[in-house]
């Protein structure tokens, strides 16, 4: 065979495409290896295919769904958090005629690598999976508007991730920063695959994003229970409207600029080139677009997870629920004036900075009323500390400083001196991990025992929450300061040596979050393990307001034998006080919908389409393309979606559930 | 909590699209069609009769009429209004109006900004955005 026929069957993946001379890289690969054999070898020798794929691969469940994104999440969090490592690692070290142990070129693979995962791959699913879980059974519906456009979106962010992934192995990933900016990630600059690799992930994952936020809009829009008006949402809810609307509009944007940089690379366009009129801020200027709005999507829900736990936790109404409400509101529209702050140093002059910095400072008013709204419900409230609320806690005290440093680089000449310095990289991971993440840990802690049935284990739970608040302060503190200093940011070797000591105890911080993250993974272990002693019972182990807490724990598959009805903000609260009765008899057939594997075959089709497009085996990617069309088609056929559960099985269903709603109701 | 602009009244079903309006519909599509074409017309004969000496005063009433015709469509062919979907229709419409307008005007804004801190280059050609 010819270099041509190769060429044609499998474009530029080559055997030099495979890192086996790069030790750290075919060390991890061994590790993936055996570790991926040692699970498919389980679950072929405990037969559970059948059952991954009957009850969850092709489940239309929202909470399986949500359960799967959580998971997602989770194994995605391990790999950023060793990209992150990693990193510390290399920084720590690399002073002077030390070099460290990363070569430029693989240390630019790990930052880009860490950004892009966690924002995409780690928060986004997390979100979405806390949002798909809870958001039905806090409205008091039996599934999501779309239930089947909910498994495509799960497993289109999963085909993402997984394109993400391969290009540990195979080929490289992008070197270009977490946004791959122009003309840096143009064909001049970046000809290799990375570049590729990265759109091609991040498109796929983002029409499973859109979609999914269409359907959560839709879902809250349409189908809350009988009674439950706007203003009786829960505020969780609230904040899921607003995340999911922003994302509806800001994920085009992102799409666009990726596509038009898919042009430039791969038919030769020149939209962000630097010659021919090519115009790369404008790549930057959409990317932002995106960027900036897509924070709040992340920290809304955050918010909303906040409301609901300082609530049950003090045992109060929420302070200021329609204040919460209109600030969120607020945050939703204000979100969206303030992206060119992100490139202050473009070179605009006074009127556009200055529009863009004050309109910067602004979001923190509604942002502020929010934390007052939280300490004025905790005030004179009867408080229980117990994980969920320590996490609230320690997300106030960080976030506000986080928030402090990000008006402080709102005003344009502060961002001139510290533009792509450290400082900056202190301030967004101030906010991303004592925002979202922290917010994250506080609902999965929270709903735990609603989806599984039992408490996470508190010690371990306790080690977690210790880990990450102490290991984030010591990590990122001396950051602060030397990017204060002036450190820049994605540098992998330092010449002065005063710097070190700082870098020395930003790795030892990384150190006590892996204890965190060691602690959060043996609280779901150890959970398991003491799953007896930590069983709840009754559906409502923390004296919950809001309706998820009036079904079982786990509840059925219809959530609701019957839709409840809603005469206050805290339906759940106003049930029990008012003495509510669940009823015994009376069942009616429940409509709900189908399971179906199509999601997942679109999801491989996306994903062999992508790989195919990234390493130019055309055949391939225009055999996955058709592939993909015919199925989408095809499944529009497909009439046979719904099915209805039998009124006598949603009766011993709830008989089974009776003894443990006896104390709830 | 008392009832609020927003609130959506579950019992409003309205099944297929469209279906509920019935003849009241055929009348708007009437109204529609009318209006559509004089605002089309306008224009035409505006440019080609040269009616207006000065072309920014002829382009600026294209505009206006363009924004006019977009309305028309929305109202009378998408019936938008105030009532359908307990008003969300409505709102879904104005609020993507608002990010649009945002997004390009903002970035039009942003990108003939571009060079303005920067020293003058030799190179004329090295503008924003041609």
């Amino acid at each position: 065979m010819t270099d041509i026929h190769l060429k044609m069957i499998f474009g530029r993946l080559t055997w030099e495409s495979f890192p086996i001379h790069e030790p750290i890289l075919f060390g991890t690969f061994v590790v993936v290896v055996l570790l991926g054999l040692a699970i498919v070898g389980a679950v072929t020798w405990y037969r559970l295919w059948g059952y991954f794929w009957h009850e969850w691969f092709t489940s239309v469940d929202h909470k399986r769904i949500g359960i799967m994104y959580v998971i997602l999440g989770i194994v995605m969090l391990l790999r950023g958090f060793a990209d992150a490592l990693m990193m510390r690692a290399q920084q720590a070290i690399a002073f002077g005629a030390n070099e460290g142990y990363l070569p430029a070129h693989h240390y630019d693979q790990i930052f880009t690598a860490h950004g892009t995962i966690m924002i995409f791959f780690v928060a986004i699913p997390l979100v979405v999976g806390i949002i798909n879980y809870v958001m039905p059974l806090q409205i008091g519906a039996r599934d999501v508007a779309f239930p089947f456009l909910n498994n495509l979106s799960f497993w289109l962010t999963a085909a993402g991730a997984a394109l993400t992934m391969i290009s540990l192995f195979v080929g490289e990933f992008a070197r270009t920063g977490w946004l791959s900016y122009a003309p840096l990630a143009g064909l001049a600059y970046s000809p290799d695959t990375g570049v590729d690799y990265y759109l091609w992930s991040l498109q796929i994952a983002g029409v499973g994003t859109t979609l999914s936020a269409i359907n959560m809009v839709a879902t809250i829009i349409k189908m809350r229970a009988p009674g439950m008006t706007m203003m009786k949402l829960p505020v969780f809810c609230w904040t899921a409207l607003c995340s999911n609307v922003l994302a509806i509009a800001i994920f085009p944007a992102l799409t666009a600029a990726f596509f038009l940089l898919m042009l430039d690379r791969y038919v030769g366009t020149n939209f962000f080139t630097n010659d021919l009129g090519g115009a790369p801020m404008m790549y930057w200027n959409m990317v932002w677009i995106w960027g900036h709005p897509e924070v709040y999507v992340l920290v809304l829900p955050a918010f909303g997870i906040y409301s609901e736990i300082t609530s049950t936790f003090s045992g109060k109404r929420l302070f200021g629920y329609s204040s919460m409400v209109y600030a969120t509101v607020v945050i939703t529209i204000l979100s969206y004036l303030v992206w060119l702050h992100h490139f202050f140093t473009m070179g605009a002059g006074p009127a556009v900075n200055s529009f863009f910095g004050i309109a910067t400072m602004v979001i923190s008013i509604p942002t502020g009323a929010k934390i007052f709204n939280w300490l004025f419900t905790m005030y004179r409230g009867d408080i229980r500390f117990e994980l969920p609320m320590m996490w609230v806690v320690a997300f106030m005290l960080t976030f506000v400083v986080g928030g402090m440093t990000g008006v402080l680089l709102a005003i344009p000449p502060a961002d001139f001196v510290l533009h792509n310095s450290l400082f900056l990289v202190a301030h967004f991971h101030n906010v991303i991990i004592g925002g979202v993440v922290f917010g994250l840990f506080a609902a999965i802690v929270y709903w735990f025992p609603k989806a599984f049935g039992f408490k996470l284990d508190p010690f371990w739970g306790k080690v977690a929450f210790w880990g990450w608040v102490v290991g984030y302060w010591v990590a990122w503190t001396p950051i602060y300061v030397v990017g204060l200093m002036g450190t820049a940011r994605r540098v992998r070797h330092f010449d002065d040596p005063s710097l070190q000591p700082y870098f020395v105890i930003a790795a030892i911080g990384g150190l006590i979050i892996l204890v965190g993250i060691l602690g959060f993974v043996m609280s779901i272990v150890m959970g398991f393990v003491k799953r007896a002693e930590l069983r709840d019972t009754t559906g409502d182990p923390w004296n919950g307001r809001t309706l998820e807490w009036s079904t079982t724990s786990p509840p059925p598959a219809y959530n609701f034998a019957f839709l409840p009805v809603v005469h206050d903000l805290d339906a759940w609260y106003d049930m029990k006080s008012r003495g509510y009765q669940r009823p015994a008899d009376g069942f009616r057939p429940i409509h709900m919908p189908k399971n179906t594997g199509t999601g997942v075959i679109l999801s491989a089709l996306a994903f062999t389409l992508g790989f195919g497009m990234v390493w130019y085996i055309w055949w391939l990617a225009l055999l996955s393309f058709v592939a993909l069309l015919a199925v989408s088609i095809g499944h529009t056929f497909n009439l046979n979606r719904d099915t209805f559960i039998p009124a006598d099985e949603v009766a011993s269903t709830e008989d089974r559930r009776q003894p443990q709603l006896g104390m709830g109701a | 909590m008392s009832t609020h602009s927003l609130h959506t009244p579950r019992d409003t079903d309205i099944g297929t699209p469209g279906s509920a309006h019935g003849h009241d519909s055929r009348r708007s599509y009437r109204i529609g069609v009318a209006l559509s074409i004089l605002l089309t017309v306008v224009p035409f004969w505006l440019v080609m009769s040269k009616a207006l000496p000065n072309p920014t005063a002829t382009a600026a009433i294209i505009f206006v009429l363009a924004m006019i015709q977009i309305v028309v469509h929305v109202v009378s062919f998408l019936h938008l209004d105030t009532r359908s979907e307990g008003g969300w229709t409505l709102l879904a419409f104005l609020f993507t109006a608002v990010i649009v307008v945002l997004t390009i005007a903002g970035s039009v804004w942003v990108m003939y900004h571009l060079n303005a801190n920067m020293m003058p280059m030799p190179d004329a050609a090295m503008g924003p955005m041609h």
